[in-house]
């Protein structure tokens, strides 16, 4: 069984940051909706056509927030016959595609409005630390710096097994920013440097202040449709041609292996294998950056080179502007934006490229982009292959 | 100016055994019965094999360093005055990997694969498992 082709996406929308911040001091609420909005109109629907709700949220908790669809969906004033509030942290978007296209396909509904938002900058909150409770209570009494700490211990089990250094990880947080100099959306545009990257602050070794993504507000939004209904959109559909998705662990301590993202590679071959394409077809990349540790092993994990080989990968700005491999074009989690769950971007970033609306940034001609969503502490995936036709 | 104070494990009914255990100063984890394969952390059946016949054994309470980090900012007000310290994946000899800190050297000194035992400490009232090298 396969959802190739059982989906488009038609409508995208997001908001415009300044500093990192949502302008006017709009609530978590109205970024989405105008996110939402931006996403319907574009595709010429009306709000009384979405009749699927898919989101996840780290707002309002504890609180409202425990049941983000049913809030937003109040907001919004939708009552869907379908509802997914799948939450598997940043990767939760690229499921919420693979859960619509299913869902449209089987009939259960047409259109599907995917939403998320935060405001996590102009509310000065950070990830809370987990009380020391359940599986919180074998990391939390040991003061491991969260999320830093998890992806720092992948990151120098993944240097003391295949020699990778500070300078590979760096040249993944330089490339990303020459992206983010071709996007005037992006948060952070100023040149930067492999030493910037080495001499920023130490947070958690071996990952410095520069190989940590930005802490920003954000919203986005995608709208899926049926084949059928794709035909009378006013914008050009980007199809869904293949979609994986998997957990491996929730715990630090739980990872099989911490050089390799379990998750990733599982959901990547099941999204390859339904599209029907190869490494070599796919035009453009975009993938979870939470840290440079995240974008190096997922490059490992989706196949694009073998394990214990992402340093070299990278190495001599290859994911940069006219490096060959163009990655995170937006300038990524590290230069554009970050507002928590960074993974419905990813997407909006795909289908600008797959449109061509991307400016100075455009990949010349691109027709197949891959997307990669990661969760937790590199314990969950989700990957989405899309195309033009 | 209230006391800030260090967080400590709040034992259920899964790891009720295991905490106890180190009251005593012993490392106590599970073992399957049917499948052999030591677990942690505790669980009511086994992840390997989903069998709910488990044992609590002692573990030999010596391993590797698996990875680590050393932390440079706290991740939570209490520990400001440890930092920097390093928070470690252990392996034990047993097998499974338990979190801790790897205490009593220096921070620099601390590389993977190196040889650890386990050390209980103090924690507000509470002996928690750390590790030293060997």
């Amino acid at each position: 069984m396969s959802i190739k082709h059982a989906a488009a996406i038609v409508g995208i929308g997001d908001v415009e940051l300044e500093r990192g911040k949502v302008i006017g001091g709009k609530s978590v609420f109205q970024i989405q909706a105008e996110s939402a909005k931006k996403a319907l109109d574009e595709a010429g629907i009306s709000k009384q056509e979405v009749d699927g709700l898919f989101t996840a949220g780290l707002w309002g908790l504890p609180g409202v927030g425990q049941f983000p669809s049913a809030v937003m969906g109040e907001y919004l004033g939708i009552q869907p016959k379908y509802s997914d509030s799948t939450q598997i942290g940043g990767s939760s978007f690229e499921a919420h595609v693979g859960h619509a296209a299913a869902a449209i396909q089987s009939g259960l509904c047409e259109v599907a409005l995917v939403v998320y938002g935060s405001t996590q900058r102009s509310d000065e909150k950070r990830l809370p630390v987990k009380p020391p409770e359940l599986t919180g209570q074998f990391e939390t009494p040991f003061g491991l710096p969260n999320p830093v700490g998890g992806y720092a211990m992948a990151a120098r089990r993944h240097m003391h097994q295949y020699g990778t250094t500070s300078e590979h990880l760096a040249e993944i947080a330089v490339a990303t920013r020459k992206w983010a100099q071709l996007n005037p959306q992006a948060t952070k545009r100023d040149p930067l440097t492999i030493d910037d990257v080495l001499n920023s602050q130490m947070i958690s070794d071996p990952l410095h202040l520069l190989d940590c993504c930005l802490v920003t507000d954000g919203a986005g939004a995608i709208v899926l449709v049926s084949p059928e209904r794709a035909k009378d959109c006013k914008t050009q559909p980007i199809w869904l041609l293949g979609q994986g998705e998997s957990h491996s662990h929730w715990s630090i301590q739980g990872m099989p292996d911490l050089t390799s993202l379990t998750a990733a590679k599982n959901a990547a071959k099941v999204a390859f294998e339904m599209a029907g394409v190869t490494h070599d077809d796919i035009d453009v990349v975009e993938v979870y950056d939470s840290f440079t540790i995240t974008a190096l092993l997922t490059i490992e994990a989706l196949g694009f080179c073998r394990p214990g080989e992402g340093g070299d990968f990278v190495a001599n700005q290859r994911t940069a502007p006219g490096g060959g491999f163009p990655l995170n074009t937006n300038g990524g989690g590290l230069s554009h934006a970050h507002p928590g769950m960074y993974g419905i971007h990813l997407l909006i970033e795909a289908v600008r490229q797959l449109r061509g609306e991307c400016g100075d940034r455009q990949v010349e001609d691109a027709k197949l982009a891959l997307v990669n969503g990661t969760g937790g502490t590199l314990s969950t995936a989700s990957v989405c292959i899309l195309g033009r036709e | 100016m209230d006391q800030i104070t260090k967080p400590t494990p709040i034992a259920d009914g899964d790891s009720g055994p295991f905490w106890e255990g180190c009251q005593e100063e012993k490392l106590v984890i599970q073992k399957c019965k049917e499948c052999d394969n030591h677990i942690f952390y505790p669980r009511y059946v086994c992840p390997n094999c989903m069998s709910d016949d488990l044992q609590w054994v002692e573990a030999c309470g010596k391993g590797k360093v698996y990875s680590y980090t050393i932390a440079r900012r706290a991740a939570h007000p209490s520990f400001k005055a440890d930092v920097p310290y390093v928070v470690a994946l252990i392996e034990l000899k047993e097998g499974v990997r338990i979190m801790s800190n790897i205490i009593n050297c220096d921070v620099e000194e601390v590389d993977c694969d190196m040889d650890v035992r386990v050390v209980f400490k103090d924690q507000e009232g509470m002996l928690i498992p750390k590790f030293e090298l060997i």
